[in-house]
């Protein structure tokens, strides 16, 4: 059960360990243009609570659209998503925001942290569209800045702080509603060597508490360290290390 | 089976809150963009203030002048008459109904001069004016110093000067027994009047009393102008009655104005100007309001990744275009505010420094924050839309 849940969000479907939280069949995205662009292609996935997954590929590989499909951010032009047991085909727009708000985080390459807020506050934030109130959201931001190694940085403009620093404000906003996913695209790109490391540790014992995880990344070496791989080529699933068998790449 | 979605939620303070963000990590910009609203509305409350202090200061006057006196005079010009009055009209006006107060006044050919020594013909533009003693409670003026004439005195050569006759003869204390050389006698200076506003003409004459004139300066007392004083409320019936009471023969000869009417004709005047301002003041905030549109289109540009990251966060396209708009709008209001101010502190520190009373008129205040937070709204309805029209994954690939 997630953590803002307890006061005012009644209505959050729990998610319980081993359960389905993301299922993908028969998902393709083609962007219309001369010629079409077929981003992915046949996609089926299913990843269950507690899972700590690495989608794998090279650029041009289709990571992003699958995390934008999955993320709601986009819509499927085929098959069908559903998150958190939601089917995402039946849902407007709204009922998007609705879904992103409560049952899934989301960590960028980027970061996206607000200038001139504090990290706490960029913390808090993650919780500014569940209506749950800005003296609790600050409450919940501090253990969850602790969670993740940051309570001496709470008041600190979270601009402003090291490469590392920023990406773990990024990771304790995801984390803040504890949503049934949370998608990482490419967390370790922006930072030098030993603060990717530390943010592979913070991924991986997040994970081991229970969060599922689905980290995107073109670095094989920080893939292998995951229990589950899926890769990608050309928009196709190609391996799947959970099911075993690698796909022939038609 | 699945529970219903709770739906995103952004409480005002939190809408306000998001708001503000912009401005804050955007100061300069904001400060600029925001003085376009101060200089436009300050514009406004500014005019409207010194266009209300300026009137109010008018209608104490007219209030202390009185709107219910008549002036009556004989036409001149080709066609029109002698240009006098018949001898017997002062006393035919008195006789009308709601006449309370009348007083004539004749011009002599007599000249004055400070003493018997200036050349002839230096006269400083100085009239000598034959009038009645009950002329300065009719027209409600004041004496600088000194008295005015009176019946008991009526008949001994003493003058009283107007204000700026005084002035260029060099008397400067009606009191001090000042004599001077009117007609070809010396007269007694007894008093000096106070500026007359419903007749700037007085200012600058020498008034001695009808006796005195007929004695030392020969003249025969035909009266030019006559003043009336009436009840208020009969001011109209007095007028339509006066050309045939004082020239049974000729009313057509007789022209009656009313001398608070070119006060009120100046108010007009300042009116019309008041009104040019005014469209400049609104157009100042038209600009002012392009500004705020422009540095909100561009602060929609520059901030593709934060929309990313709010619509990631659960934000709607509304959560989205209430933000920009919540900034435009907040934007309008300080500079509204601070226009206000402004022209609220402009207004007062010139009607202070012209003596007049401070009136900055509600309509100024309330308009103008009406206005500001209306520029506010449609600056910023066009980038709060474009806002919210930006596609997630577009505005996450931003940077």
């Amino acid at each position: 059960m997630n953590q803002a849940s307890s006061g005012s969000t009644d209505a959050i479907r729990p998610t319980g360990h081993g359960s389905s939280v993301l299922s993908l069949s028969g998902v393709s995205k083609t962007y219309q243009g001369t010629p079409p662009v077929h981003a992915i292609t046949e996609i089926d996935l299913d990843i269950k609570a507690g899972e700590l997954v690495a989608i794998v590929g090279p650029s041009g590989s289709g990571k992003s659209t699958l995390l934008h499909v999955v993320g709601t951010l986009d819509r499927a032009t085929e098959g069908t998503v559903a998150v958190a047991g939601y089917d995402v085909d039946q849902l407007n727009d709204q009922e998007l925001s609705s879904l992103r708000a409560r049952h899934i985080g989301f960590v960028f390459q980027q970061f996206f942290l607000l200038a001139g807020q504090t990290a706490l506050d960029n913390v808090a934030d993650g919780l500014l569209y569940t209506g749950v109130a800005l003296g609790e959201r600050r409450m919940l931001a501090e253990v969850t800045l602790s969670q993740v190694g940051l309570a001496h940085r709470m008041d600190h403009e979270a601009t402003k702080l090291s490469g590392g620093e920023r990406q773990r404000v990024a990771i304790a906003r995801a984390l803040i509603g504890s949503p049934d996913i949370i998608l990482a695209d490419e967390p370790t790109g922006n930072v030098d060597s030993k603060s990717g490391e530390a943010i592979v540790r913070l991924i991986e014992d997040l994970n081991a508490r229970g969060t599922t995880i689905v980290v995107i990344t073109h670095d094989r070496e920080i893939a292998a360290r995951f229990p589950r791989r899926v890769s990608l080529l050309d928009g196709r699933i190609v391996e799947d290390t959970l099911t075993g068998e690698p796909k022939a790449v038609q | 089976m699945t529970t219903p979605l709770v739906p995103s939620r952004l409480t005002p303070a939190d809408m306000m809150r998001a708001s503000l963000i912009g401005l804050r990590t955007r100061r300069l910009r904001s400060f600029l963009s925001g003085l376009g609203i101060v200089i436009g509305i300050a514009a406004m409350v500014g005019v409207l203030g010194l266009s209300e202090s300026s009137k109010s200061d008018l209608l104490a006057q007219l209030d202390q002048l009185g709107t219910n006196m008549l002036r009556i005079e004989a036409g001149s010009g080709i066609g029109i008459g002698s240009g006098e009055l018949p001898k017997e009209s002062t006393s035919m006006v008195s006789r009308i109904g709601p006449v309370e107060q009348v007083a004539s006044i004749s011009q002599t050919s007599a000249s004055v001069y400070r003493t018997d020594l200036v050349p002839e013909g230096q006269t400083g533009g100085i009239t000598v004016k034959a009038v009645d003693t009950s002329l300065l409670a009719t027209l409600q003026g004041r004496m600088q110093s000194g008295v005015f004439l009176d019946v008991a005195a009526s008949d001994l050569p003493v003058v009283v000067l107007g204000s700026v006759a005084a002035d260029r003869l060099g008397v400067t204390d009606g009191a001090a027994g000042a004599i001077i050389w009117l007609g070809e006698e010396w007269f007694s200076v007894v008093g000096i009047m106070e500026t007359l506003d419903l007749s700037p003409d007085l200012d600058r004459a020498a008034l001695v009393s009808y006796p005195a004139a007929e004695t030392y300066l020969d003249h025969d007392g035909v009266p030019s102008t006559i003043y009336a004083r009436t009840e208020p409320e009969d001011i109209d019936v007095v007028r339509s009655v006066l050309p045939a009471t004082v020239n049974p023969e000729n009313p057509d000869e007789v022209e009656v104005t009313r001398p608070s009417d070119a006060l009120e004709a100046r108010e007009a005047a300042d009116q019309a100007f008041t009104n040019l301002l005014l469209g400049l003041g609104a157009v100042a905030l038209l600009v002012g309001g392009v500004g705020i549109a422009n540095v909100m289109v561009i602060s929609v540009l520059e901030r593709r990744g934060e929309i990313g990251l709010r619509r990631a966060l659960g934000a709607t396209r509304r959560h989205i275009a209430i933000q920009f708009l919540g900034e435009s709008l907040l934007l309008a209001t300080v500079g509204g505010i601070g226009g206000v101010a402004l022209g609220a502190a402009v207004t007062a520190l010139y009607a202070w420094s012209r003596g007049w009373g401070i009136l900055i008129p509600t309509i100024a205040i309330v308009g103008g924050m009406v206005a500001a937070v209306a520029i506010g709204v449609v600056a910023g309805l066009y980038p709060a839309m474009r806002a919210a029209r930006v596609s997630p994954t577009d505005a996450l690939r931003t940077l």
